[in-house]
C-alpha cells in the first residue's frame, strides 16, 4: 500500500508518472513530495512506488 | 574668527619644535588620518556611511520657519525634522523647542537628574590635538596615579556620597595601559555602584576585558565628524585615525558594554553638522543595538593651560540650548549629560528642559581631590588640568540646587547584571 | 511620486496592494486583479484532487507575481515543506510564511515564523513573514533574512481594522524593511489609514471576498491605498490641540 494525499492506494510497483497519468493529473500544475522529499518532474518516470511510501500531490488554489 | 591653537613651549628642544612646526604647517608630513594603524581592529558596519551621507548633504540654510513649525507639530521627529530643528531657522523657536523638549524629557525620565563625577587618573598623552590641554607638546605637569593614590582619591570621592564615577586618562597606551585602567576600574567597583570610562578607543577584546573589570559604560567623543577639519586638528598620534574612533562605541557594545556615550566637541567645526552627525551616530547604532543604553554630551571648547583664548566661537548658549532641545526631541530616550564646562546658571536651566545628567565635585586635574574637596594643602604632587571648568559646585551643593529647582537628584539607580 | 516604488527582495512594484485569492470564485480573479491594479497575488498550496479541478494559474495574468503562502503549516518544518513545494510548482521564489498553531483565532506563531524565515531565506526565497506585531520578533525576522514584515491588523478574516495600530506604528518607525499590513483590514478607509501611517503596502482578501461587488471593492481599495500613500509622502498636516501653554519661559537663563 502507498499513502497518497492521505489515502491508501494499491499502486506499489508503478512509477510516479504512470500513477499520475492513470489518475489524469495535469502534470504541469502539480508538485510531488515522496516521503517528505520533493521529486522533480524529470524523475517521475524513473521512480517506482513501493509499499509504505507516503506521497503528496499538491497544486495552487485560492488563498490569502 | 578662528581659534589660534598653536602655542610653543620654551621647554621644547629645537628638534621637537621643528617637528611640531612641520606637523602644523606641512600637511604632507602628517599620516593618512583615514587609514587604520596595524593594531587597530576593523569591523564591518554601515553606521558610518549612513551618518556621513546625511551630514555631507545637510544644507541647513534650506530649512524654513515652516519646516521648523511642522517638525514641532509632528508626533515623531524624523531625520528631516531634526535637520530643521538644528537649522538657523529654528533659532526664533527656541522657547517652543524647549517646551517640547521638556515634555519629552518628562515622558522618559520623569524629573530625575543623575549626578556623577569624573576621576582623571593620568594626563600623559601621545597625541597632538591642538585644542587640548593634555596634548603632547603642551607644557603641563604630567602625572599618573599609582594604585594607592587612585584608591585614596576614590575614598575621598566616595565619602562625599558620590555613587557613579567616570574614569578618565589622557590618551597614552604606553603610560596608561588597558591593564592599568582595568585595575583602576576594579578598585572603582569597590567604592562606586556604577563605573564608566572615557579613555582612548580600544579593540573589542580590550573592551571585553574592561567590562570584566567592572566597566559598563564607554564614552568616546568624536570631537568632530568633519574628517577634513579633524585631520587639521589632530596632527599626530593614534587619535589621528578618525574611523577607528568613530567605531569605538560599536566595538564597546560588541565587547559587552551596557551603554555608550557620544559627542562632538562643539566649536571645532560647523556645529550644526556636527550636532546632526552626533545625533545620527546614536540613532543608527541604537537601531542596530536596540538593547544598548545611549547618551549624548555637548562639550564646547574651553580655555586650556597656556592658551586662555580658546573659546567655542559661534556656539553660544542659545545655540547650545537649541542643539540639546533638538537632541531631546529627536532622541527622547537618550541620556543627555551637561558637564562642568558650562556655568551653574546654564546647567540649572538646562536640567529643566533636556539634560538628565550633570557632574559635580569636578576636577580635571590629577590627584587633587583631597585639596579640592577639603581645601587643605597637601605635599603630594598633582598633575595639571585638561581644561578650565566653569561650574565647581560640590556634590552637596549640586544636590540641593537640583532639589530647589523642583527636580529629583539621583545618585544611582544602576544594577549590574 | 513617479519614482515611488515598493521594493521587496530587490523586486520593484508600482502597486502597493497585495491581493488575496481565497474565498471567491476563480472567474472573478482576473477582474479583481485588474480593478485592484495589483501586481502581487497570494495563493495557497493544497492537495490536488485529480482531474476535475481547475487550474487557478489560468486566471492570473503572466506579469503578476505569485506569492504562495504556507497556510496550513503548524510549525516551521511544515512551512518549509510547503514553501519548497510551492517553489517546485514553478511560481518563483516569493513565499509568505503563515504558521498558525491556533485554529480558533488563527493567530500566527511568531517564534516558529522566525525559524522558518531563517531556513527559507538561506535557501534563496524572498521571505515575507506574516506575524503578530512584536518589535523584538520583527528585529529577529530582519536578522533572519526576511524581505518584508507583515504584521496583522486584526485576526485574519475578521474585517475589524487596525486593532494593533500602535504596535504596527512602532514597526514602521523602527524596522528598515517594508511593513505590509496583512489580515483584518476590512474597509478601504482602514487601508488608507495604515498607508498614512507609513505602511509600505496592504494585503487584503476577506474584505473583498465578502463585499457585494468584488471588483468594485477592489477598485475602492486601490484608490484608498493610493490616497493613503500620497498623504504619507506629502506629510500630514497638523492637528490643533486646544489648551493653554505653560506660561513661564524656559529659556530666560541663556546668556551671550
Amino acid at each position: 500500500m502507498v499513502v497518497i494525499n492521505g489515502k491508501n492506494a494499491d499502486v506499489a510497483g508503478t512509477t510516479i508518472l504512470q500513477y499520475l497519468t492513470d489518475e489524469e493529473y495535469n502534470i504541469k500544475t502539480i508538485a510531488v513530495e515522496l516521503n517528505e522529499e520533493i521529486i522533480s518532474k524529470t524523475y517521475f518516470a524513473n521512480i517506482v512506488l513501493k509499499d509504505g511510501d507516503v506521497m503528496e500531490i499538491v497544486h495552487f488554489m485560492g488563498g490569502g | 574668527m578662528e581659534n589660534d591653537f598653536f602655542i610653543d613651549s620654551k621647554k621644547l628642544s629645537q628638534a621637537a619644535l621643528e617637528r611640531k612646526h612641520k606637523l602644523e604647517t606641512d600637511p604632507s608630513s602628517r599620516s593618512n588620518h583615514m587609514e587604520y594603524m596595524p593594531d587597530m581592529e576593523k569591523i564591518h558596519s554601515d553606521v558610518r556611511d549612513n551618518v556621513m551621507s546625511h551630514m555631507n548633504s545637510y544644507d541647513y540654510h534650506q530649512y524654513t520657519a515652516e519646516d521648523v513649525r511642522a517638525a514641532l507639530e509632528h508626533d515623531k521627529c524624523t531625520i528631516e525634522d531634526l535637520k530643521a530643528l538644528l537649522s538657523p531657522a529654528a533659532e526664533p523657536y527656541l522657547e517652543q523647542m524647549a517646551k517640547r523638549a521638556r515634555i519629552e524629557t518628562g515622558k522618559h525620565f520623569g524629573n530625575n537628574v543623575y549626578i556623577f563625577t569624573p576621576l582623571y587618573i593620568a594626563n600623559y598623552c601621545e597625541n597632538y590635538c591642538v585644542y587640548c590641554g593634555f596634548n603632547c607638546y603642551n607644557d603641563i605637569k604630567r602625572m599618573k596615579l599609582k594604585t594607592e593614590q587612585i584608591e585614596q582619591e576614590m575614598k575621598i570621592i566616595a565619602e562625599s556620597g558620590m555613587e557613579e564615577i567616570l574614569i578618565l586618562t589622557g590618551e597614552s597606551r604606553s603610560q596608561s595601559s588597558v591593564e592599568y585602567i582595568g585595575e583602576a576600574c576594579r578598585l572603582a567597583r569597590k567604592y562606586f555602584r556604577m563605573v564608566g570610562v572615557e579613555i582612548y578607543p580600544v579593540n573589542t577584546d580590550e573592551y571585553k576585558y574592561l567590562h570584566e573589570c567592572g566597566v559598563d559604560y564607554v564614552t568616546v567623543f568624536q570631537e568632530t565628524y568633519d574628517t577634513v577639519k579633524y585631520e587639521n586638528l589632530h596632527l599626530a598620534g593614534h587619535k589621528r585615525i578618525w574611523p577607528y574612533r568613530f567605531e569605538a562605541q560599536e566595538r564597546a557594545l560588541m565587547g559587552g558594554m551596557r551603554g555608550v556615550g557620544f559627542s562632538a566637541l562643539l566649536g571645532l567645526s560647523d556645529f550644526r553638522k556636527d550636532a546632526l552627525a552626533s545625533a545620527l551616530h546614536v540613532y543608527y547604532l541604537q537601531r542596530k543595538y536596540p538593547y544598548a543604553e545611549m547618551s549624548l554630551s555637548c562639550p564646547r571648547l574651553r580655555p586650556i593651560i597656556n592658551n586662555d583664548k580658546i573659546n567655542p566661537l559661534d556656539v553660544h548658549e542659545k545655540q547650545l540650548c537649541q542643539i540639546l532641545c533638538a537632541y531631546r526631541i529627536f532622541l527622547p530616550f537618550v541620556g543627555i549629560t551637561v558637564s562642568s564646562r558650562e556655568s551653574a546658571g546654564f546647567r540649572n536651566g538646562i536640567v529643566k528642559i533636556a539634560a538628565t545628567k550633570v557632574s559635580a565635585g569636578v576636577s580635571t586635574g590629577i590627584g587633587d581631590h583631597e585639596s579640592k574637596y577639603s581645601g587643605k594643602e597637601t605635599d603630594s604632587l598633582q598633575g595639571d588640568e585638561q581644561f578650565e571648568i566653569a561650574d565647581s559646585r560640590s556634590l552637596g551643593t549640586m544636590y540641593k540646587d537640583i532639589e530647589d529647582e523642583g527636580l529629583q537628584p539621583v545618585l544611582n539607580d544602576y544594577l549590574y547584571v | 511620486m513617479n519614482n515611488d516604488k515598493l521594493i521587496i527582495g530587490g523586486h520593484e512594484f508600482e502597486s502597493r496592494f497585495i491581493l488575496g485569492s481565497g474565498k471567491y470564485s476563480l472567474n472573478l480573479i482576473e477582474a479583481a486583479i485588474k480593478d485592484a491594479g495589483a501586481q502581487i497575488i497570494t495563493l495557497a498550496v493544497r492537495r490536488a484532487n485529480t482531474k476535475e479541478e481547475e487550474n487557478i494559474l489560468k486566471y492570473i495574468p503572466q506579469n503578476v507575481t505569485l506569492l504562495p503562502n504556507t497556510s496550513g503549516a503548524r510549525d516551521a518544518k511544515e512551512a518549509v515543506r510547503i514553501a519548497r513545494l510551492a517553489r517546485e510548482l514553478g511560481c518563483g521564489d516569493f513565499v509568505k510564511i503563515e504558521i498558525m498553531r491556533d485554529s480558533k483565532y488563527l493567530l500566527p506563531d511568531n517564534q516558529e515564523t522566525v525559524k522558518a524565515t531563517e531556513i527559507l531565506a538561506n535557501e534563496g526565497f524572498v521571505v515575507m513573514p506574516y506575524m503578530y506585531p512584536d518589535l523584538n520578533i520583527a528585529r529577529d525576522l530582519v536578522n533572519a533574512g526576511a524581505a518584508s514584515v507583515m504584521p496583522l491588523a486584526s485576526p485574519i478574516g475578521s474585517n475589524k481594522g487596525l486593532s494593533t495600530k500602535e504596535f504596527i506604528q512602532i514597526l514602521i518607525d523602527e524596522i528598515d524593511l517594508p511593513i505590509i499590513v496583512d489580515a483584518g483590514i476590512g474597509k478601504p478607509s482602514q487601508a488608507c489609514e495604515a498607508m498614512e501611517m507609513g505602511a509600505a503596502a496592504i494585503m487584503a482578501n476577506t474584505a473583498l471576498a465578502t463585499a457585494g461587488d468584488l471588483p468594485l471593492m477592489a477598485s475602492a481599495f486601490r484608490q484608498a491605498i493610493e490616497a493613503g500613500r500620497k498623504a504619507y509622502l506629502s506629510g500630514l498636516g497638523r492637528v490643533l490641540v486646544r489648551g493653554a501653554e505653560a506660561s513661564d519661559p524656559l529659556t530666560d537663563f541663556l546668556h551671550d
